[in-house]
């Protein structure tokens, strides 16, 4: 029989507030424990809640750039269940009316277009983290670190419209992408800044109803979603195939042996008792306030693409490249304020920049090469005072010292000959070294033209102006 | 006259005339407290360090003319609001060993205007009770016959009043906690409206009926404490940011052509004929004062104490979570797990009665009886809410009588909490409205005990139930009977 896995995910977003959604305590990652606490997030007896503005704006950003509808009136409630690192015993959270319902993503895989349907995104308090172990001294015990607790987190809710690991690994991918453009997100998936739960359920195919789903808990890198869905769906499909039935369960997975194991069955599950929070009054966000967000929302990777293509005349492939992260496009729409070739900034972006970040892990925040530096050296070949050839050992010094491309082409005698004399002088004294290809040539040996090219180049150490020496050579061969 | 025996406007304008110090006062009240406290039992902590170290600062701000009304006047707050170094336990085991990092907004604000704090008050256990027997720190013993119950919860806030142990006191209300015993020791004590006072750093027993009040000698004492503990707090999201009156000023003494509604689902068979009598002779005074009377209907009222102990309970199962043993608080020994840690300590640390709402309110929230619980009683809490505002188009204060029988036995009613649970079917309903309501002395019983008269006004109507009250005590005498004490 063949099966058809269908696959909803829960994406929790820790957003990139200065403080928590709740008090005004630091958001600061890797601090000493509970190092940054209050009564708030501790959970002290009395201690009340207060909502961060900015986690709204936030969340309305995440919404209108999901297509999203923004609730005008949404609920804070609270989640209960009992766990040492949840300080009030319960988890403050939306349920009913959560801020932006019924949006969609457009995923693409395998040249296919496909839209993902976004359920919910909701605004909730993280909780703080347990630490095993030797905890200043004392042998066996457990600590509780709540510098976490109480940090905003959004959860975007997919419809269950994913129906393969690429699927998911696609829609991921943009979700993150959108997240970190929009800036509310850092992205960081090691860190848990963007962290992900699967559920996953196979139904033979063209079957009308789904099958049985698992919740698969911390997947937290793209290659493990796509590892634990396929696991999942393998380990579903199995089960089925021996007879067996697929119970609802959460499961966890297992990066070191890339399996998922139970971890509750839904009889084990928590009652969670929902009900709205009596200490936040409903959130209650007009239209002047979704419309003055939309305005302040940048241009999407989406938009930008399209954009890039008429505008710049680049092919979509590069545009693609070039929209990965809001820092990228901006630096190639900066360098496009320097030159006006849109394909050649694209070349170089894509082949030495992003090679020498990639091999040196620099980001291009960081990147020694400004916009500006590129279109000068890009300037260079324009005018034909260096070769292409020649321009990229000038880039690697660029990225070493930062210099001006100017100032290395000079210090080191690299610009280009183009005095025809000087190279008809060089192209005579090979033509003279090697009578005997020069013989073969004239036989009808064609092919060995790029091999008097390249004695040429290599006589004047890469400097001769390639074009002048292709000319020249021909009419010394062919005259 | 005895210095513990004075009012706060009376001790202020003594204070300023230098007729008698801070500190003089408040070794008075400590000498009282003293004296009269193994009788009565107000007090789960007495601060008299804290006391003399803050009557000796109110009288450099005296000296300084930076006085305020409320500066050198000895307080004393329920055990309910967060004392920063001072044990709070809001009269549970659970808390037993807890003493906070920070204050109660509402005591930061007495603070900075110069209050003395005398300590800490009995209630019962996270407010929860009418009697304040349950206490894990023993019963407080009504000053009018230590054989009673003061009421509850803020029991000590009100027997410490009566038996002159403080000069004003906090409590909280959240089912008629602050107005029942105030009826019961024969003192003045106003629910603020759901939002007027910040409920940051009070220990919540259910966040969406608990309010701070004060609780006093009179009703001028009333509009000075209601002034200085009112307004809006950023730190509390549902206090509202409405400019606070000055409440003494509204107390002009007259009620001419004030209507009054008479509730008749208030007025019923089975109300104890002392309490009756007394709201008779109160319509009187009050017909003689030129006030009309308006008989009205709140038809919901008979649902208000179901839909009470659904939403409340549901709101405590939750609050009360966070007395798990981690943090702070009482912690089990011996627990073999993380689990057994949880039971151990919540079974040991909390008593019968917040075992029973917290079971309750688990329950009304629990998967597959939430609709039919606490939605049910949401949507009847909007039916009574509506009830009063329908009334209040037609009169300006609703007058009912505060508790159904004068202060009961020690003992009574302990083992029944369906009739415990009863003495607060008069003041439940206002909770679950919203709004404001006060309980003025209006009479004593046949066998001398105090009986209480409420007033309940409009959201933000304070002042009219104040000027009404106020009218009423500058027309009787019942605010100056003393607990033989």
């Amino acid at each position: 029989m063949k099966f058809q896995p269908v696959i909803g995910l829960e994406v929790h977003v820790q957003l990139k507030t200065d403080s928590k959604i709740f008090c005004g305590c630091s958001t600061a990652f890797g601090s000493e424990p509970n190092s940054q606490t209050c009564p708030v997030c501790l959970g002290m007896p009395g201690a009340l809640p207060v909502l961060n503005k900015k986690v709204v704006e936030f969340a309305i950003k995440a919404g209108l750039s999901t297509n999203c509808s923004i609730t005008p009136r949404s609920i804070f409630a609270r989640k209960n269940y009992f766990y040492p690192d949840l300080p009030k015993g319960y988890q403050i959270s939306q349920f009913e009316d959560p801020i932006c319902q019924h949006g969609w993503l457009d995923i693409s895989v395998n040249d296919q277009t496909k839209r993902i349907g976004i359920t919910r995104i909701h605004m909730e308090e993280d909780a703080g983290k347990l630490v095993h172990g030797d905890i200043s001294g004392l042998e066996e015990c457990s600590g509780v670190d709540l510098n976490r607790a109480c940090t905003p987190l959004l959860e975007v809710v997919s419809e269950p419209d994913l129906r393969s690991s690429d699927e998911a690994v696609a829609y991921l991918k943009q979700l993150h992408q959108i997240v970190t453009w929009l800036g509310i997100c850092d992205g960081n998936m090691e860190e848990g800044s963007f962290r992900c739960d699967a559920n996953v359920s196979v139904m033979p195919l063209g079957a009308a109803q789904y099958g049985t789903r698992a919740e698969i808990k911390n997947v937290n890198s793209f290659k493990f979603v796509k590892q634990a869905i396929e696991y999942e769906i393998q380990r579903q499909i199995d089960l089925i195939e021996d007879g067996g039935t697929v119970v609802q369960e959460t499961r966890l997975f297992d990066p070191n042996s890339g399996t998922t194991r139970s971890m509750r069955s839904k009889e084990e599950a928590h009652d969670y008792r929902y009900f709205p929070d009596p200490d936040l009054v409903p959130l209650v966000i007009d239209d002047a306030w979704v419309e003055r967000t939309r305005e302040e929302l940048p241009e999407l990777p989406e938009q930008m693409k399209l954009r890039f293509i008429t505008k710049f005349g680049i092919p979509a492939y590069d545009a693609e490249v070039l929209t990965a992260s809001r820092p990228l496009a901006e630096y190639y729409e900066e360098c496009l304020s320097f030159h006006s070739n849109g394909k050649a900034v694209s070349n170089w972006i894509m082949g030495e920049v992003i090679r020498c970040l990639n091999d040196s892990g620099t980001s291009i925040e960081q990147c020694p090469v400004t916009p500006r530096l590129l279109t000068e050296l890009l300037k260079l070949i324009d005018s034909g005072t260096i070769s292409g050839k020649i321009a990229k050992a000038v880039f690697d010094e660029m990225w070493k010292s930062g210099q001006e491309p100017s100032s290395i082409v000079e210090e080191q005698g690299l610009v280009q000959v183009s005095d025809s004399g000087a190279i008809e002088a060089i192209i005579d004294e090979i033509l003279t070294r090697e009578a005997g290809q020069v013989a073969e040539y004239r036989s009808g040996k064609d092919k060995l033209f790029g091999f008097f090219v390249g004695q040429v180049m290599k006589a004047s150490k890469g400097k001769a102006n390639p074009a002048l020496v292709n000319e020249l050579l021909q009419n010394k061969l062919n005259g | 006259m005895e210095l513990f025996d004075l009012t706060i406007h009376e001790l202020h304008t003594m204070m300023l005339s230098r007729r008698v110090s801070s500190v003089e006062v408040t070794k008075a009240m400590l000498a009282r407290i003293d004296a009269v406290e193994a009788q009565i039992g107000s007090f789960i902590t007495i601060t008299p360090e804290r006391a003399v170290a803050d009557a000796e600062a109110a009288d450099r701000r005296f000296a300084a003319g930076d006085a305020d009304i409320l500066t050198g006047i000895p307080l004393a707050l329920k055990d309910i609001f967060l004392t920063e170094g001072i044990l709070t336990t809001c009269g549970s085991r659970i808390l037993h060993n807890f003493v906070p990092p920070y204050s109660a907004t509402s005591y930061e604000k007495l603070k900075a205007r110069g209050a003395v704090l005398l300590g800490k008050l009995n209630q019962d256990e996270f407010a929860m009770g009418s009697s304040s027997e349950s206490s894990a720190f023993g019963t407080t013993r009504n000053p009018w016959d230590t054989t009673r119950i003061p009421g509850g919860s803020s029991g000590g806030s009100a027997s410490a009043i009566a038996a002159q142990q403080a000069t004003a006191t906090l409590g909280t209300d959240t089912g008629g906690s602050i107005r029942q015993p105030a009826s019961h020791c024969g003192c003045v004590g106003l629910k603020p409206t759901y939002g007027r006072v910040s409920r940051y750093g009070v220990i919540a027993y259910a966040s969406s009926l608990d309010q701070v009040g004060p609780l006093t000698r009179d009703v001028t004492d009333c509009a000075i404490m209601l002034g200085a503990v009112a307004g809006h707090d950023p730190k509390d999201s549902t206090s509202v940011d409405t400019p606070v009156p000055d409440y003494t000023a509204a107390l002009t003494g007259s009620v001419k052509g004030l209507r009054i509604g008479l509730p008749k689902e208030y007025f019923i068979s089975g109300l104890d004929p002392d309490v009756q009598a007394a709201m008779g002779q109160a319509i009187g005074v009050y017909r003689s004062l030129g006030a009309d009377f308006v008989d009205i209907s709140l038809p919901h009222t008979d649902y208000a104490v179901a839909t009470y102990y659904l939403i409340a309970t549901a709101e405590a199962s939750s609050n009360l979570a966070r007395y798990d043993g981690v943090r702070f608080g009482h912690r089990a020994e011996g627990a073999t797990g993380l689990l057994d840690m949880y039971t151990k300590s919540r079974s040991q640390g909390f008593g019968a009665e917040v075992k029973r709402r917290i079971m309750l309110g688990t329950y009304a929230l629990s998967s597959g009886y939430y609709d039919a619980y606490y939605v049910k009683a949401q949507k009847v809490r909007t039916l009574i809410m509506r009830d009063f505002m329908q009334a209040f188009e037609g009169v300006d204060v609703i007058l009912t009588p505060v508790a159904p029988t004068p202060a009961f036995k020690i003992g009574e009613k302990i083992n029944d909490p369906l009739q415990m649970y009863l003495s607060d079917i008069f003041t439940i309903p206002v909770n679950l409205a919203g709004t404001c309501a006060l309980s003025v002395p209006a009479g004593l019983s046949s066998e001398g005990l105090p009986i209480g008269l409420q007033l309940v006004g409009k959201p933000f109507g304070e002042e009219t139930i104040l000027r009404a009250a106020h009218a009423f005590e500058q027309a009787t005498e019942w605010h100056l009977k003393k607990a033989p004490l």
